[in-house]
């Protein structure tokens, strides 16, 4: 049963992606800042088997609009730092996998890399990472920097700003080449504790890892051993070539958002094209569909659910993802035609928390179990085996053999 | 009038990768799975102690080119271990040591209150200012810092994270669910600062965290360092656990904080400190002398000198006697993300005088080494519990600190002892808390909440 078990994660958010979903009877909007909020949302999420949960997060406040600020007072602004959240659940959970969101543009690779390392040995073996970019000018005058173009989102979409945030997608593959190095720049028998000699390391098997690039020089080794999982799973969040170049590249699971315009099966092929484009090394991307989730037991329910949200919002709620709004039969039904198209798991964004994450832990779960498509216990191992990986080789280890 | 008693404050340091910490004790264990960390802040915990101290090391240390391979060698991020710590526990303080220079403000700030939230205001921050280019090499910043603008940077960092850490309004969430109201404005977290090193300016993302800011603790022991850590620091942490040297130290710190504006108990001193511990006196002066042995193998103590000469000197036997070289002064040094190669003033002079009592007493390497303490004079406390807890009490009452910052030789277990034994005594003295009161690290140190204290010009007061 477990070998075919779809993937299932649900992604964190604040008191869920519905900009009004603070305004829930249920909602915690005065909570979301304390350890219990964070753990209560993980520990449902680990009853329900879940594979994992992701934590969102950004360099800046949430906003309408995609590249500044807005000024609105009726919506829900502000974040914990997520690799902090991640660490801080680890320890009260036990078989979830932990994907903090980290921000690879104005941060150090260096410092990500031994916190997702330091993640990988408190969780034992459950980290994965989650890399986005900040494209927002009003985000970089937080860092002061480096000088970005400003432009908005209609500018966006005239084709000004492009050149600049591929640019940045560039920047983040040589992120992700430097974290993944650095966690390599340890081999895993490293520590001997060779009384005889004195020696504690042998440091044949600690590598500088020497990567020089246009946006930062990174010389190693890491200070942190190497993790558990060896490569912690990496993921990446896209929607156009660009984005599914830098997953094929770099990534171990894309999340993609297959709409009724655009549909799963397309942007697998694009993906699979992609990879073969960039000569891809690593094993075949594993694909996750997005969906947003409006749950409710009925449908009529649940459509009340989300006309009363929007109602709060002011104008129907839009998403970069697919909306879905109905009960967990049907949303059963929808992952079983997207599962027939290639999707391999599924990101699940609840409207509302802890509303949407109920349902899908208490009705979902036991509906995808029914028909045979998910886990109905945890077995061992850590979130890359959960995904179909092997724990990998060490890259620089066969450079010291003999 | 007898003086009342002062407060006695301990805070444990997670043992740290150079050679006060023992790897070759069948008794150490890992130093990077998380059950060690565990054993640790349980122990701490269970003691009621102040807080926990991680230090960091932003490069692996080198010696002769090479990565330095007899000590500890790996530890975790410090801030990401220390919110699993804080998951697992309910009151104790968690202090993360981070640099200044290489990070920034936003990030930082954000992680810091970050930990303050989830920690539920326990969070402490250990400032410090790498400034080598060797463990810039690690960073997009790179290069680094002339001596004269460590101190210059540390507080202009720190001035523009206590903008960002005080950049909401304690009450900017309304979160009105009826009215529809979730800000109290529309701009919050807004900050700007601008200054030699920084130039930023927007929306801070975190909250006003439960302490308002972590703790700040400094090592600082220059006059300059000195005047940053009465303008900006609570905590001090120092080398100077002695009698003499630490009243001195004391009574001049202390004095410095009136021009700020600061209270004499607003900045608690607490030095660094070891112990051996043992059922008798004469025990614990016996396995002292054997824990300094297990730090100072024959291998290390050749390393040490090593340091020292700024010579290769891996054709020596530790067994054998000293070089006949005179110790390379004119030469860069041949180790690299350590500090202690700057301390060690006139070399000539020192080897000259090594080379006598050598001589005289017909010492090795190994024995010379261990007879100057070069690597290390040995533990600070040595006896009996009572013994140990009279050795500190004394210190305190004497103001020669309010407390220290005791690092074990052994990494997990090794705060055990201290914990079930010394801190005992110390609760019936009537100078170490029986159980946590408050909540925050602030509570546990008698801190005033930020916004309370008096922030003036750092470099205005410094002239």
């Amino acid at each position: 049963m477990a070998k075919d078990s779809i993937n299932l994660i649900v992604a964190l958010d604040g008191t869920g992606w519905h900009p009004a979903a603070w305004r829930e009877a249920d909602a915690r909007p005065h909570e979301f800042t304390t350890a219990k909020y964070w753990k209560d949302l993980a520990q449902t999420a680990e009853r329900g088997l879940l594979d994992a949960i992701t934590i969102e997060d950004s360099l800046g406040l949430q906003s309408e609009r995609p590249f500044e600020n807005d000024a609105r007072v009726d919506q829900f602004r502000g974040r914990l730092d997520a690799v902090q959240v991640a660490t801080f659940i680890a320890p009260s959970t036990h078989h979830i996998g932990i994907i903090p969101t980290v921000i690879a543009t104005h941060t150090e690779p260096f410092h990500i890399s031994k916190a997702i390392a330091t993640l990988d040995y408190v969780s034992r073996g459950r980290a994965g990472v989650r890399v986005q970019l900040a494209t927002r000018t009003s985000d970089s005058k937080h860092f002061g920097r480096r000088d970005f173009p400003h432009f908005t989102y209609d500018d966006y979409l005239n084709g000004n700003g492009r050149e600049f945030i591929e640019e940045l997608f560039d920047e983040a593959a040589d992120y992700i080449e430097v974290v993944r190095r650095l966690w390599d720049s340890w081999e895993d028998d490293a520590e001997i504790r060779d009384s005889k000699s004195g020696k504690f390391i042998d440091v044949k098997k600690l590598h500088y890892i020497d990567f020089k690039g246009k946006w930062f020089s990174v010389k190693g080794p890491s200070i942190t051993q190497r993790p558990p999982q060896g490569q912690p799973t990496i993921a990446v969040l896209a929607h156009a070539t660009v984005p599914y170049e830098l997953a094929a590249k770099s990534a171990d699971v894309v999340f993609i958002t297959p709409t009724d315009k655009n549909p799963a099966s397309s942007i697998i092929a694009e993906v699979r094209a992609a990879e073969s484009e960039v000569e891809r090394s690593l094993p075949p991307l594993k694909v996750i569909g997005e969906i947003v989730v409006f749950l409710g037991k009925t449908t009529e329910e649940a459509q009340a659910y989300r006309a009363k949200l929007d109602d709060f919002l002011g104008h129907p709620y839009q998403s970069d993802a697919h909306i879905f709004v109905g009960t967990a039969e049907e949303l059963a039904d929808l992952i079983a035609e997207w599962s027939a198209s290639g999707i391999e798991g599924y990101r699940l964004r609840p409207a509302s928390l802890p509303h949407d994450l109920n349902l899908i832990v208490d009705e979902l779960v036991p509906v995808l179990q029914k028909r045979g498509i998910f886990r109905t216990s945890y077995g061992e191992g850590s979130l890359r085996s959960r995904f179909g990986f092997a724990r990998p080789a060490n890259r620089y280890a066969s450079s010291v053999k003999g | 009038m007898t003086k009342p008693l002062k407060e006695v404050h301990i805070a444990a340091h997670f043992p740290g990768v150079n050679n006060t910490t023992v790897w070759s004790d069948p008794k150490s264990g890992s130093h990077i799975e998380f059950s060690s960390f565990e054993h640790f802040a349980r122990a701490a915990e269970r003691g009621k102690l102040d807080f926990i101290f991680l230090a960091e090391g932003l490069r692996l240390r080198e010696q002769k080119g090479q990565i330095y391979d007899l000590d500890v060698v790996g530890r975790p991020d410090n801030l990401t271990i220390l919110a699993a710590i804080a998951s697992i526990t309910e009151r104790i303080g968690v202090a993360a040591t981070v640099s200044t220079t290489f990070n920034e403000p936003y990030e930082l700030a954000r992680e810091f209150a970050t930990l303050d939230h989830l920690s539920g205001g326990r969070a402490a921050w250990n400032v410090v200012t790498s400034w080598d280019a060797f463990t810039g090499e690690n960073f997009r910043r790179g290069g680094y810092l002339k001596a004269d603008d460590r101190y210059r940077r540390a507080n202009a960092f720190l001035d523009a994270a206590f903008e960002l850490f005080g950049s909401w309004d304690p009450d900017e969430i309304v979160a009105d669910k009826a009215g529809g109201k979730f800000l109290s404005h529309s701009d919050p977290g807004r900050f700007e600062y601008k200054d030699d090193f920084f130039d930023i300016a927007g929306n801070f993302n975190v909250p006003t965290s439960p302490q308002g800011r972590p703790v700040i603790i400094q090592a600082g022991d220059s006059p300059e360092g000195r005047e940053f850590a009465a303008a900006k620091a609570e905590v001090i942490f120092t080398g100077r656990s002695g009698l003499q040297d630490g009243r001195e130290f004391y009574a001049d710190v202390k004095r410095r904080l009136a021009k700020y504006g600061r209270a004499h108990d607003q900045l608690l001193i607490m030095p660094a400190s070891t112990f051996a511990l043992a059922d008798t006196d004469e025990e614990a002066k016996a396995y002292a002398e054997e824990v300094r042995r297990a730090q100072v193998s024959g291998a290390t103590a050749l390393r040490l000198l090593e340091q020292f000469w700024n010579r290769d000197l891996s054709n020596y036997d530790p067994d054998g006697p000293l070089p006949e070289s005179e110790p390379d002064v004119v030469s860069e040094s041949l180790t690299a993300g350590r500090a202690s190669a700057r301390m060690f003033g006139d070399r000539l002079a020192k080897a000259k005088e090594w080379r006598e009592i050598a001589e005289a007493e017909n010492l090795s390497i190994h024995e010379l080494v261990l007879r100057v303490g070069l690597g290390g004079q040995g533990q600070t406390f040595v006896g009996s519990p009572l013994t140990i807890a009279n050795q500190i009490n004394d210190l305190v009452q004497a103001d020669a600190s309010d407390g220290f910052i005791i690092v074990p030789h052994i990494t997990p277990s090794g705060l055990d002892g201290f914990v079930d034994q010394v801190i005992p005594i110390l609760q019936e003295k009537g100078v170490f808390r029986q159980d946590y009161v408050g909540t925050t690290l602030r509570d546990h140190l008698g801190l005033d909440q930020p916004g309370v204290i008096n922030q003036p010009d750092f470099a205005a007061a410094a002239q």
